[in-house]
């Protein structure tokens, strides 16, 4: 917020924006490590992994009773989704699912704390930027695209051969009378599909990150100074308005990913593509 | 997109995520959700087993009860028979006793007026002796007359 002030007329908009945009990094180029996404992130992940950690410590063969019955809901729905969606079995997708699917929601639901709180908080330490939900940063949900690819092409090896996989780009979609259009519409077939399953994400986080951000601008700092105070009681509602559909949107996001993955790596585990 | 160390520490993080949900969360809750499900299973299907033996059971109790009224009947049906025998049989004995005491009491009746008649006899005999003595007025050697007096006598 201070530094939204510092801005003059126009720039401090802009600035303000940028500011909360802008990854805490250390590193140039390749050796960029954006501190922020990563500590976040893992922190999220060892509270879900310790929630879920003492859930199933104390939990009971019999009648389950509050927050382990919430677990096991959660549990069972992504259970469902796997068996309708993942045809066969493999250990490894539901456990994975689970995880996309918590941990996905997690990092969306830092989006729903106020967008200057924790960069606030930041800056008394001395932390001049602060981007704080992790999936409006690329590498995140990119990252979590490429596992599933990688997943996708070790499936796929696994269970079609090399053979029947090369297959599948030389005779896929046109038959064997059209093999180059056949790689080329494979591949990118192929391709599309984690590079939609990662943007949708960082898309819709961002998108929904932006206007959270242009709410707050409305009787932010940068308007304050102009003295339209007026604006405050609007802000609130639209606010409050973003937030409540913003609740929809981060679980939607996060299941979205978490049953395209089980799809994309359902096409690759089955052998009649 | 830059691709940088973030990506990658990203996807080591996430694989290390996925990694530790199986072991402590995942592994252990489905494994119970699962056994829960085995005994849920287990108990429906031990109520089902018992709803069929109880009707089993009260099948096989009806199909007593209905032997034991069929026996009941039968041991009735068989006491009616024996005590309408025992009343014949008493009827007949009571019968026939009944004709021997009125026999006996016939023989003795007849026996009486036998002895009534010899007695009447013996003293018919006097009298018309008497009657005889006062008619002739005179009296009747009774000892050259017995034979001929116990010849009336034996007559009347």
């Amino acid at each position: 917020m201070s530094q939204a002030a510092e801005g003059s007329e126009g720039g401090g908009t802009v600035e303000y924006i940028q500011h909360h945009l802008t990854n805490l990094h250390v590193g140039e180029g390749f050796m960029t490590w954006n501190i922020d996404s990563i500590v976040i992130s893992i922190l999220l992940g060892i509270l879900f992994v310790t929630v879920g950690a003492r859930v199933a410590k104390n939990a009971t063969e019999g009648v389950p009773g509050g927050f382990q019955n919430f677990v096991e809901s959660i549990l069972e729905f992504v259970q469902t989704q796997v068996k309708d969606s993942f045809p066969g079995h493999h250990p490894l997708i539901a456990p994975m699912a689970l995880t996309i699917f918590v941990w996905v929601w997690l990092m969306n639901f830092m989006d729903l704390i106020p967008v200057d709180l924790l960069p606030l908080i930041a800056s008394w330490f001395g932390i001049g930027y602060l981007k704080v939900v992790p999936t409006t940063d690329l590498s995140v949900p990119m990252a979590m695209a490429l596992v599933v690819f990688i997943l996708s092409l070790y499936f796929n090896l696994k269970v079609k051969g090399l053979g029947g996989y090369l297959k599948m780009f030389l005779f896929h979609p046109f038959g064997k009378f059209a093999i180059p259009a056949n790689i080329v519409m494979t591949a990118i077939e192929e391709l599309a599909k984690p590079l939609s399953l990662g943007l949708r994400l960082f898309g819709n986080m961002f998108a929904g990150e932006l206007v959270f951000l242009l709410i707050a601008l409305l009787a932010g700092a940068a308007t304050l100074g102009a003295g339209m105070l007026i604006w405050f009681p609007l802000q609130v509602v639209l606010d409050l308005a973003w937030l409540l559909f913003h609740i929809l949107v981060i679980t939607l996001q996060a299941f979205i990913f978490m049953v395209l993955t089980i799809v994309y790596l359902g096409m690759a585990h089955t052998t009649d593509h | 997109m830059n691709i940088t160390v973030t990506l990658f520490a990203q996807m080591i993080a996430f694989v290390l995520l996925i990694w530790f949900v199986n072991k402590v969360m995942w592994g252990p809750l489905s494994g119970l959700m699962e056994a829960r499900q085995k005994r849920i299973a287990d108990g429906l299907a031990a109520a089902e087993k018992g709803k069929h033996e109880e009707e089993l059971a009260k099948k096989k109790a009806l199909e007593l009860l209905k032997e034991a009224k069929d026996q009941a009947s039968e041991v009735v049906a068989q006491g009616q028979k024996r005590a309408s025998e025992i009343v014949e049989e008493a009827k007949e004995t009571a019968r026939t006793e009944g004709e021997r005491i009125v026999a006996a009491a016939n023989a003795e009746i007849e026996r009486e007026v036998n002895q009534a008649k010899e007695v009447l006899r013996s003293q018919v005999a006097a009298l018309a002796v008497a009657g005889a003595e006062k008619v002739l007025k005179r009296e009747i050697d009774s000892k050259s007359h017995d034979a001929l007096l116990n010849d009336l006598a034996a007559e009347i």
